[in-house]
């Protein structure tokens, strides 16, 4: 699903150069539930970035279902993203002068969708994550974990293949982000790539693998049967904070 | 284009910012405006222009005799020119010379019936005189051909000299004596665009032969047909060759004839008001490039301020193409809308401007006397004007749109 061989990348930060990621060797298949985790700094948005076709890499090859993702032009890498990925924001980013409905149906206008119908598919949406009521609501009339779900919904109406979530449940509560997070479990079993970055480790321990990133490389990968030894060191790291 | 969601976002984000858009808006209107005004102005002192000199036929010359400024085959200078019948017929044979008219010049003419007398011009001429200066007819006819070969004793009077002399009986068929010999009304008549008219018309062969009994002429009224300023000197040189090799005197001398050509002088004011006109586009645009600038302007804050927004939407699938499309037609919109209002205004400033001179003078062919007529701007030029606005808009908007179009969607991701 995705292959990433010897990812580097650097940003000129005027006459320095800051390297960021030395060298990524990753692989993760469809249907995987990701966390990507690290200190700060140590490349983790920098590598969703690349993931989700935001940004550009200097070095390295970078397979999404078999195509090679690589300078391609603005228009085509925004068609891609329309079609294979969805983004959850840590801060939800909706669009502040269209309702909840019209958000979620904001990706298939770029598809080309009548309105009718993708008003009406967005509508489904809203459904299935509980939010059918606040449809017509707007992004400011809705709580911290609805703007999450509206995000989220607008993230699934284009039935991409990977989900990319950046920090998803950083401006919410334990409670809502716990719901969140079951959600997002929902649609992996659904059988949708999820990868999210995340620095908090109970949250990262619900998902089947982390990534651990320290200063731009893969520090370790803990799978899901070495979860369990996760948690005890993490226990520990609490302990020793 | 025209599909409801980017209008739908357009109209959001001018709600959002009435009075943002309102000043932007405004700075067009009024480029427009004063552009529209500046037009109506030159169109209407350009009209009256064109009106004074339409008093005659525009395209008349008039050729009087003076005395010669330099010797010439052998003769000294100061040498009177005088003009005869027979330089009529050959001033007829240049090509684009139109029809023509002889005169006499009488001195102090007295017309007098019954009690009633007064001193005025009269103007001794051929029939042709009422075309070259445009003479209307408000009763009876003008001089024919017959007054002239049989040399009638006829005379058709200015209105003014009718209602000195009749007062209200009327005067056709009646006799006037002028200068104590009695001539018969034939018809009343006056001149566009003048307030008084004091002038009597008779055949110039009658007068030849009462008042000085010769063939002598003192001037040549004629129309030239001529399509431009060289056309119009060319025949003005060879008329003047013509009488030269008639009188023999230098063609180069300006003294021996004088001459006086009308559509050299109406071409050459046009002139004017076409440089005028150009110089008038020059300052309206100028005006609303200042107005673009402003629109290009606010466009640029918008981008700034909607940079997440536009970042979202790259993120979910955006096209560069569309978000250009989006900005572009936000700034084409405000400024047709804005300039389109400036217009309506400027025109209908110009029209109601218009309609009081109308109220005030009457119907355009009897504002006589003034330099400033039918300030209005024709239909072209306000199509123009819209398709300016149109380009306008897309140029205030291009730098705009470009920029929005150069947003990294990574700019979403990142936490403000």
């Amino acid at each position: 699903m995705i292959r990433l061989n010897n990812i580097h990348k650097s940003y000129e930060m005027g006459s320095n150069s800051l390297h960021v990621l030395k060298g990524i060797d990753l692989t993760i298949e469809q249907g995987d539930f990701v966390s990507i985790m690290g200190s700060s700094g140590s490349g983790k948005s920098t590598l969703l970035n690349i993931l989700g076709m935001l940004d550009n890499y200097d070095k390295g090859t970078y397979y999404l279902s078999g195509n090679l993702i690589a300078n391609m032009s603005e228009k085509k890498a925004a068609k891609y993203r329309n079609e294979m990925v969805g983004f959850v924001f840590q801060s939800f980013n909706l669009i502040s002068f269209k309702n909840a409905m019209e958000n979620v149906a904001l990706p298939l206008y770029y598809k080309g969708v009548p309105r009718k119908k993708r008003n009406q598919i967005a509508m489904e949406y809203l459904e299935k994550l509980g939010l059918k009521d606040w449809a017509n609501h707007m992004p400011n009339e809705l709580s911290g974990g609805q703007k999450q779900r509206v995000a989220i919904a607008r993230a699934l109406i284009s039935q991409p293949k990977i989900i990319l979530a950046d920090e998803p449940t950083g401006a919410l509560d334990t409670t809502t982000s716990y719901e969140v997070m079951e959600i997002l479990k929902d649609i992996n079993a659904a059988g949708i790539t999820v990868i999210i970055v995340t620095h908090e480790h109970d949250i990262a321990a619900m998902t089947s693998q982390i990534i651990r990133l320290k200063d731009g490389i893969i520090h370790e990968v803990i799978r899901n049967g070495e979860l369990k030894e996760f948690k005890k060191e993490y226990m520990k790291e609490l302990e020793t904070a | 284009m025209f599909d409801i969601d980017k209008w739908q976002e357009i109209l959001a984000t001018i709600k959002k910012n009435k009075m943002r858009t309102f000043l932007t808006g405004f700075s067009v209107a009024w480029g427009i405006f004063m552009l529209m005004i500046l037009l109506g102005s030159g169109n209407g002192l350009s009209n009256g222009v064109a009106a004074n000199f339409m008093n005659d036929a525009v395209n008349v010359m008039w050729i009087w005799s003076g005395k010669t400024t330099v010797p010439d085959q052998g003769m000294k200078s100061g040498r009177a020119i005088q003009f005869h019948n027979e330089d009529q017929s050959l001033i007829s044979k240049v090509s684009g010379v139109g029809i023509s008219s002889g005169r006499y010049f009488l001195n102090t003419t007295r017309y007098s019936f019954g009690k009633e007398s007064g001193e005025y011009t009269t103007i001794t001429c051929q029939p042709e005189l009422k075309q070259i200066e445009n003479i209307i007819m408000i009763e009876g006819r003008f001089i024919n051909q017959i007054d002239f070969i049989q040399n009638r004793k006829v005379i058709v009077l200015g209105v003014d000299i009718k209602s000195a002399l009749f007062k209200d009986s009327t005067a056709i068929g009646e006799y006037v004596n002028v200068n104590g010999v009695p001539f018969k009304v034939i018809g009343i008549c006056t001149k566009p665009l003048s307030t008084n008219t004091r002038e009597g018309y008779m055949p110039v062969s009658t007068a030849q032969m009462i008042f000085a009994g010769s063939n002598k002429l003192h001037n040549l009224d004629l129309t030239i047909n001529a399509k431009s300023l060289e056309e119009s000197q060319a025949i003005e040189e060879q008329v003047r060759n013509v009488l030269a090799r008639q009188y023999k005197f230098d063609p180069k001398d300006e003294g021996a004839i004088g001459l006086y050509n009308k559509l050299e002088n109406y071409i050459q004011t046009m002139r004017i008001f076409q440089a005028i006109k150009i110089f008038i586009w020059i300052i309206g645009i100028g005006t609303l490039i200042a107005g673009i600038v402003g629109v290009s302007n606010i466009m640029l804050i918008v981008v700034k301020e909607r940079t997440k927004e536009i970042g979202i939407r790259k993120a979910i699938g955006a096209s560069p193409s569309s978000v250009i499309g989006l900005i572009l037609l936000e700034s084409i919109m405000i400024t047709t809308i804005a300039g389109y209002i400036g217009l309506v205004l400027g025109t209908g400033l110009m029209e109601m401007i218009n309609y009081f001179m109308i109220q005030n003078a009457g119907p355009v062919d009897n504002q006589s006397g003034t330099i400033f007529l039918n300030p209005t701007v024709d239909f072209n030029i306000a199509v123009y004007a819209t398709l300016l606005l149109i380009v306008a808009g897309a140029i205030a908007g291009y730098i705009p749109a470009k920029r929005a179009a150069s947003i990294k969607p990574i700019v979403a991701l990142r936490d403000e």
